[in-house]
């Protein structure tokens, strides 16, 4: 999806003819096949994307007509009696998503801030950038594994302990499950900080140089010039780098479907198993004949535009903040 | 995206079967029995290296699908087809023959308990309907004299994926218990109240291995493999059995197979039957006169699974078939023309 939004404006930039008038006619031919072709590509993209869209939309009108908007709030996915709400699942993909991003946010924007200021040596910088970056290039089913004996049995003992002594809070309510919101996130949290690191380390690197030399020319310490001159000014970029991130983890499937407990339920406690749109797409499309495909369909729709929406927001943010720092 | 997905399954499918001299099957379907059908299908293609079989375990109800819409030769379900999906199938007929069978068993994590605990037909669906929560509960305590049940809350597990096993598992529940019926009722997928799911079977393991005080069902073919202890059940006539392959085949023995060879053995009779069992199907065409030489290939194929494979089924953990249902699947699959 960045692919494409970045694409379109790219190639639709592409075949200026001034260049083309002081070449030779082949060349000019020439010219005219490619900016076609990468006319065609651009284009093809979006449209692919429309006609997904159409695609899941038309396949999910037998749901649509049957249970409209009250599907958004129902809380009930009972294929045996063809009852289906989707309150549960995107309770538990908003929730999944917020808390794995409320633990890799400040952990992405320090591994940023790290990399980006002159802290180390620009050998071991570059070192160190490639192993957060190699975060991303694991996949996810490895993921799930290592949170299912790996992430399982640390927060599982410690779940149990705090809902002892503190279950009067509501976030601890319920003894840990072994699978379940709080393994889930801390994984999610994790496949998340490449795109959060990387995308903030960009947004730092824009600040001005200028504007660092001379904070610290009138006394500022290093801690004051990142503080008050180079997080301000990367805000709104840093701010693109974790809605997008958002949307990542929205969309995220294998490793949550190993590891969030596949339970269709809205609780509070970090504790207890919940469900995803992507979980619950993944599991049960093998199996699913009639209207329970059309509900999928439905759902797949609603991720579809949760994390189109998202992703759309993002790029807008980072769009303006990068515009804005070449006035500066 | 359905049509897509025939098209390129077609592509992939046309270009895998242009060996001149052999013929190649095509077949998708349940992943439960996927272990023995695989064992099966090399075995004979070892035998005969003219013919060749393609098996997918793709689950029960995509393997219906793709039976239905025509691409592939014959498919494989745990639950047999519905007289409705039947009707579907627009060429060639359906004959479903009966393979094989299996057990599906509770196992579960109970730190310092070395017996298979006993657990009674009122107190096991009590425990997937979140009624019983806790392992020392007077109940299970009642059933289990001499055990040292500990103080621990129960943990349910079931497969988060659409499948034959919580189909099958679920219709006994429900057969036993009208509470179950009324509340969850039987389904590939349901919405149990309590626990957490886990992918596959090797997921739902992986949940009760994780986490002390989990009981959940799998196959046995695969608690046997994984080691997983299982709980001895109450059956229909009171007695207490553990899944072995001579209970499971006991169950199977007590059915009366009717002549659609469509049999759910929800509750089966006999002191020494184990209550939980399920045959799984293959979903095979009448009449093949379009797709020349596939009729005789898949009746050779099927006599032979009848015989020859039937041995190995008690060593890959699934049951042999009780010679009075194998008969009555041989005469089936003669019909094939």
């Amino acid at each position: 999806m960045i692919e494409t939004e970045t694409m379109v404006p790219s190639t639709a930039s592409t075949g200026t003819p001034w260049v083309a008038s002081k070449r030779a006619k082949r060349a000019k031919g020439f010219d005219v096949l490619f900016s076609g072709l990468t006319f065609l590509s651009g284009w093809g993209t979006v449209a692919l994307l429309l006609l997904i869209g159409l695609e899941v939309g038309y396949a999910a009108l037998p749901a649509m007509r049957q249970f409209g908007f009250h599907f958004l709030v129902g809380m009930q996915w009972d294929p045996v009696n063809d009852q289906y709400g989707a309150l549960p699942l995107i309770y538990g993909t908003m929730v999944s998503a917020a808390l794995a991003l409320l633990i890799s946010t400040p952990l992405g924007v320090a591994i940023a801030i790290f990399l980006t200021e002159d802290y180390l040596h620009h050998k071991l910088r570059s070192f160190c950038k490639f192993l957060v970056e190699l975060l991303a290039a694991i996949p996810s089913v490895i993921y799930g594994l290592w949170g299912i004996y790996v992430v399982i049995p640390i927060t599982t003992p410690l779940g149990n302990w705090l809902n002892a002594h503190f279950g009067w809070i509501p976030f601890f309510s319920t003894p840990a499950s072994g699978p379940g919101f709080l393994p889930a996130s801390f994984v999610l949290a994790i496949m998340i900080l490449p795109t959060i690191a990387a995308l903030s380390g960009a947004a730092l690197k824009t600040t001005p140089q200028a504007l660092k030399e001379g904070a610290s020319a009138l006394g500022a310490t290093r801690w004051d010039v990142i503080l008050q001159i180079t997080l301000p000014i990367a805000a709104s970029g840093i701010f693109g780098a974790v809605v997008l991130a958002l949307g990542r983890a929205m969309g995220e499937t294998m490793a949550l479907a190993m590891l969030v407990g596949n339970n269709n339920q809205i609780s509070a406690s970090l504790f207890a198993p919940a469900n995803t749109i992507a979980s619950l797409l993944a599991n049960s499309f093998g199996e699913a004949s009639g209207l329970e495909v059309a509900s999928l369909m439905y759902l797949s729709f609603i991720l579809m535009a949760l994390t189109l929406g998202i992703n759309a927001v993002a790029e807008v943010i980072l769009e303006r903040s990068g515009a804005t720092k070449k006035h500066l | 995206m359905k049509k897509i997905l025939a098209l390129t399954i077609a592509a992939v499918l046309s270009v895998c079967s242009v060996h001149a001299d052999t013929i190649t099957l095509n077949a998708s379907g349940a992943t439960f029995p996927a272990p023995l059908y695989g064992r099966w299908f090399a075995e004979y293609s070892k035998a005969h290296p003219d013919v060749r079989i393609n098996y997918q375990g793709i689950g029960s109800g995509a393997g219906i699908k793709s039976f239905t819409d025509g691409l592939t030769d014959f498919g494989a379900s745990d639950a047999a087809m519905t007289d409705a999906e039947i009707a579907k199938v627009t060429t060639g007929g359906v004959v479903l023959l009966p393979m094989t069978a299996g057990s599906i068993v509770l196992s579960y994590n109970l730190p310092g308990v070395t017996d298979s605990i006993k657990l009674p037909r009122d107190v096991y669906p009590a425990i997937f309907l979140g009624e019983i929560t806790k392992w020392n509960d007077p109940k299970i305590a009642a059933a289990n004299p001499g055990v040292k049940l500990p103080d621990m809350p129960i943990t349910v597990a079931y497969r988060a994926d659409g499948s034959g096993t919580t189909f099958n598992f679920t219709n006994h529940l429900s057969a036993i218990s009208a509470d179950f019926k009324a509340k969850v009722g039987g389904g590939k997928l349901v919405k149990f109240p309590v626990g957490v799911g886990g992918k596959g079977n090797d997921g739902v393991a992986a949940l009760i291995k994780q986490t002390p005080g989990t009981i959940g069902y799998v196959e046995f073919g695969y608690a046997m493999g994984v080691k997983l202890p299982m709980a001895t059940l109450q059956n229909q006539a009171g007695k207490f059995v553990a899944p072995t392959p001579e209970s499971g085949s006991a169950a199977l023995g007590a059915v009366d197979m009717p002549a659609n060879l469509r049999a759910f053995v929800t509750d089966p009779a006999g002191d020494a039957s184990y209550p939980i069992v399920t045959f799984t199907w293959w979903l095979c065409h009448t009449d093949y006169t379009s797709k020349p030489g596939v009729a005789d290939a898949i009746k050779a194929l099927a006599a032979w699974c009848l015989t020859d494979g039937q041995k190995l089924s008690p060593g890959l953990g699934y049951l042999p078939l009780p010679d009075s249902v194998l008969t009555k699947v041989q005469a089936a699959a003669g019909t094939i023309k």
